[in-house]
């Protein structure tokens, strides 16, 4: 049991320690253009807290554990949702050069 | 569902979300990226559901279900409506509460676990409570003061060091106590005090580097996702967390580069510097102004014209306006760029985001290192609401408060046109000395009117 669990801390240290190799790699390519989405969208990405906020909700049991954890997937939802369509409505508005036609198609 | 089929599944959102960061190196593939990290998130969600009480319904799930639908409710709305000049605070508050889940997260699942919390659990909980706590009230602290509800000058109160320092060993030694004691009362109090610094730690940073600890608390929030999905022993969680901290890490580094700043002098400057003294004579020195049909004809002549915007822009509302007489410009065969700093507006890429809304073509955005060398070659630099990014004091003034960070060297230009509402000094409060050279030429008025008069100047030549 003790091996057991000890395999398993290394495997989520593992993951964590390529994360920061990827996060670092992946971001360090994005375009000067598109920092601010990049912030957002960063930050959408950390509302997936939502998951833990749920898991906790499951086993909340005192009043103080529900209100706590349903507090969380109300704050992690607005995190989640909001910031995905934040970085949805920017990034939209990116295009090339003008094809005359096309200015009119925006949607609001 | 189980523990294998969900870890992969999870593993999949995992790497939705690299993509997602991945599709941002170009503005060609970022929309499809984000759209695959939402799949991603949202895949991540409901399948928690199917397996977090071995298919049977969750405990509470009509109240989560109810609360997720408030969230929505909440976060929609507000992602639809939001001006894009109101971006930075936007994301500061998105940041804010996500910290604040996460500190939540790790609170409920610390009383759920009790004396079985193993000492790396309670570490990671301690980390997680302090700085998502930090985090959710730094960035409330952050919204008031981009949103102007509050003055977006340093706040320096007496012995404002030593009580920071105190309520950070405070925040320490509490932390300390839960390791030590357990139990519930001494995580509140943690929490309590860490709100309390994230406030203090905020109010002392000056309306300019705002943006850097937005960006800071972003990496901030990451770390304590990735902590606590740690605790919770979720392979998804320490992935997105560690991406957002890696990506924030960065962006904060760049940021305080493009600013000429260290991130430490960024956040306790205000206690260091010495305050800011205004010269009153500068202010009755004569300046040149011209009229919109002077503006007009000293661009109608030239070969080449940069275009500089800033916050003062978008402020009024005048993107629309200078694509307009940018297209105008073109048309005439005048050879137009945008010059954008890296922190034009109030955080970094965001002028990219307000030119882009005005459909302005993203290849004519140039960025400050290929833009400067080309000013000698320029006849008209025309600048528009912005002030900092261009103050020549930041290369001649040591001890101002933007010395040492990177400008646009409008000067070199052969002309200089400000499109200013005022003298009034920009956002970080510096007197521009570039206002009072020969080659400038100042246009008062509201930056939508007065581009709107040079453009029918401009029409009738």
């Amino acid at each position: 049991m003790a091996s057991e669990l000890m395999s398993n801390e290394i495997a989520l240290l593992a993951i964590f320690l390529l994360s920061v190799f990827v996060g670092f790699e992946v971001v360090s390519k994005v375009s000067t253009t598109l920092h601010t989405p990049l912030m957002s969208g960063a930050n959408a990405i950390h509302g997936v807290i939502l998951v833990g906020a749920i898991v906790v909700a499951d086993h909340a049991k005192s009043t103080l554990e529900i209100s706590l954890a349903i507090a969380a997937v109300i704050l992690a939802t607005i995190n989640m949702v909001g910031g995905f369509v934040v970085t949805d409505r920017m990034l939209q508005m990116f295009k090339g050069k003008p094809k005359r036609k096309k200015d009119s198609g925006d949607d609001q | 569902m189980s523990r294998n089929l969900y870890d992969l599944i999870g593993l999949a959102a995992g790497i939705c979300f690299i993509l997602a960061l991945k599709g941002l190196s170009s503005p060609k593939s970022a929309r499809r990226g984000n759209l695959i990290g939402a799949l991603g998130a949202t895949i991540a969600t409901v399948i928690v559901f199917f397996y977090a009480n071995e298919g049977k319904a969750l405990n509470n799930q009509t109240l989560i279900l109810a609360a997720i639908g408030f969230g929505v409710l909440v976060g929609v709305p507000a992602a639809r409506k939001v001006q894009m000049t109101q971006m930075p605070q936007l994301v500061a508050l998105f940041n804010g509460v996500g910290g604040g889940a996460a500190a939540l997260v790790a609170i409920v699942e610390y009383l759920k676990l009790g004396s079985d919390a193993t000492t790396a659990v309670v570490i990671a909980t301690v980390f997680t409570v302090i700085v998502g706590c930090v985090s959710f009230s730094g960035s409330i602290v952050t919204f008031l003061k981009l949103q102007e509800l509050m003055t977006t000058r340093p706040v320096v109160f007496p012995f404002g060091r030593q009580i920071i320092a105190l309520t950070l060993i405070g925040v320490l030694a509490s932390g300390g106590w839960v390791l030590v004691s357990g139990g519930t009362t001494p995580l509140l109090i943690n929490g309590l005090l860490s709100l309390i610094f994230g406030v203090l730690f905020v109010l002392p940073v000056g309306g300019a580097d705002v943006p850097i600890v937005i960006s800071l608390l972003n990496a901030f929030t990451g770390l304590t996702v990735a902590a606590s999905g740690y605790v919770l022993q979720t392979t998804l969680l320490i992935i997105a967390g560690t991406l957002v901290g890696a990506s924030g890490t960065i962006l904060t580094k760049l940021m305080a580069e493009a600013m000429g700043r260290s991130i430490f002098g960024t956040l306790f400057g205000a206690f260091t510097a010495k305050t800011q003294q205004s010269s009153g004579a500068a202010d009755t020195r004569p300046v040149k102004s011209g009229s919109a049909e002077d503006v007009a004809i000293l661009l109608n002549y030239a070969q080449r014209v940069v275009i500089v915007p800033g916050f003062g822009l978008a402020v009024a509302q005048a993107q629309h306006t200078v694509r307009e007489l940018a297209d105008l410009l073109s048309a005439k065969g005048v050879e137009v760029a945008y010059g954008i700093h890296p922190v034009a507006g109030r955080m970094p890429g965001h002028m990219n985001v307000l030119l882009a809304e005005a459909n302005v073509p993203y290849e004519q955005l140039v960025e400050m290192e290929e833009i400067n060398p080309t000013f000698p070659q320029t006849d008209v630099v025309l600048v528009v609401g912005a002030n900092d990014v261009v103050n020549p004091a930041a290369k001649t003034t040591p001890g101002c408060p933007i010395y040492g960070m990177p400008i646009l060297d409008v000067s070199l230009a052969a002309n200089v046109i400000f499109l200013k509402r005022s003298m009034r000094p920009g956002f970080a409060g510096i007197e521009n000395e570039l206002l009072y050279e020969a080659k400038t030429t100042l246009l008062f008025g509201d930056a939508k009117d007065s581009l709107t008069k040079v453009v029918s100047s401009l029409k009738s030549l």
